[in-house]
């Protein structure tokens, strides 16, 4: 089941500069895993030790933000589109 | 009593007062209004320049900063000559150039705990586009605190974030910290300067605050609340994803802990990607 996920641009570093993906996955946390198995490094930028999202970057499944869905337990289906936005403050 | 406006105002505005959803009285709503905009950077310029140009009546500018040659590559509001002065001069002498009408209010001193009410409580509706989570946070719970309606706008790199928070309908509206509770730790956080920009963001983002403001003001339209857009510069593409008003968020769920203003002690503008 693949699912597209929107990478912001701060992030595209890790990989290699695309914009989209396309992930296989079943729920948020298992995203997260496969997106580091294509994409080493990016975990980390998205959990925190303990394994919790970090609370400035928000999942959206489909424009609704997973906390108000099941958090990572969120589940995932062929076509979803996944957005990850992070806090930002530029402004200058 | 009906507004006067003179002959020259008559045409400056022609193009507002044409339009049946502003009109004569639109119009004299924006003489009339007053907006304060944080920053006169990268998102501020754009920004306070279409605001001066709509004949907003009253605009205030904070900013501590002089001009220095790695603006003027977007903040348009400076030019080369006025390197080295304080950019809220700089944007009041541009923006009463372009506009007499306005009332350029420019406060010249870095925005924290002790002053921020005072300067926000005067005014109608609050652009923050400025460049730190402390002040963003800070700025956020003060407008909580004082129903002023606030337009956000961020930028990084390619990328634009903007929505509306309107605290004079706070059983609504959501707030900053029901998307983003607290600011990131400062160890995960680098300068800005580091991250880049491309130019163009900003006016893009500050233009869309703008718009916001003046929606605002003239009571039309719908305004970008409960909904977070995101502008990708590469992609030329807009998404909008929906902004939920969180239970348990620390300023405005059922049970807040945040009662009063509070300062965080952090310099940098993004989160180390």
């Amino acid at each position: 089941m693949a699912v597209t996920v929107r990478i912001p641009t701060a992030l595209r570093r890790v990989t290699q500069g695309q914009g989209e993906v396309q992930i296989e996955a079943s729920t948020i946390a298992e995203l997260i895993e496969n997106l580091e198995k294509e994409f080493p490094g990016i975990k980390e930028r998205l959990v925190d030790e303990n394994g919790e999202i970090r609370k400035f970057v928000n999942f959206f499944v489909n424009d609704e933000d997973i906390r108000f869905l099941e958090g990572k337990d969120t589940k995932l289906k062929d076509g979803d589109v996944v957005a990850i936005i992070p806090a930002i403050a530029g402004g200058k | 009593m009906s507004f006067q406006f003179t002959e020259e105002q008559i045409k400056r505005y022609s193009r507002h007062i044409i339009l049946p959803e502003v009109g004569g009285k639109g119009q004299e709503k924006l003489l009339n209004s007053k907006v304060l905009v944080i920053g006169a950077g990268g998102l501020g310029s754009p920004a306070l320049y279409y605001l001066a140009a709509a004949g907003v009546g009253t605009i205030g500018i904070v900013d501590f900063d002089v001009v220095d040659f790695s603006n003027l590559q977007r903040q348009i509001l400076h030019n080369t000559s006025r390197v080295g002065k304080p950019k809220v001069e700089s944007a009041k002498m541009t923006l009463e150039e372009l506009n007499p009408d306005v009332n350029v209010i420019a406060h010249n001193e870095r925005i924290h705990k002790g002053n921020v009410l005072d300067i926000i409580k005067d005014y109608d509706v609050v652009l923050d586009g400025s460049d730190n989570f402390p002040t963003r946070f800070l700025v956020n719970d003060a407008c909580y605190f004082l129903d002023k309606p606030l337009v956000s706008a961020a930028i990084l790199r390619f990328e634009g974030q903007l929505t509306t928070f309107d605290y004079r309908n706070k059983e609504e509206s959501p707030c900053y910290r029901c998307l983003f509770p607290e600011p990131p730790p400062p160890g995960l956080v680098p300068s800005c300067q580091e991250a880049g920009l491309l130019g163009v963001v900003g006016g893009i983002m500050g233009t869309l605050q703008a718009n916001e403001a003046l929606k605002l003001i003239l009571d039309i339209g719908e305004p970008l609340v409960g909904k977070l857009l995101i502008f990708d510069a590469l992609g030329t593409e807009f998404n909008v994803v929906k902004l939920r008003k969180d239970k348990k968020c620390p300023l405005c769920g059922e049970n807040p802990v945040i009662k009063e203003l509070i300062e965080y002690d952090q310099e940098s503008c993004d989160i180390r990607f």
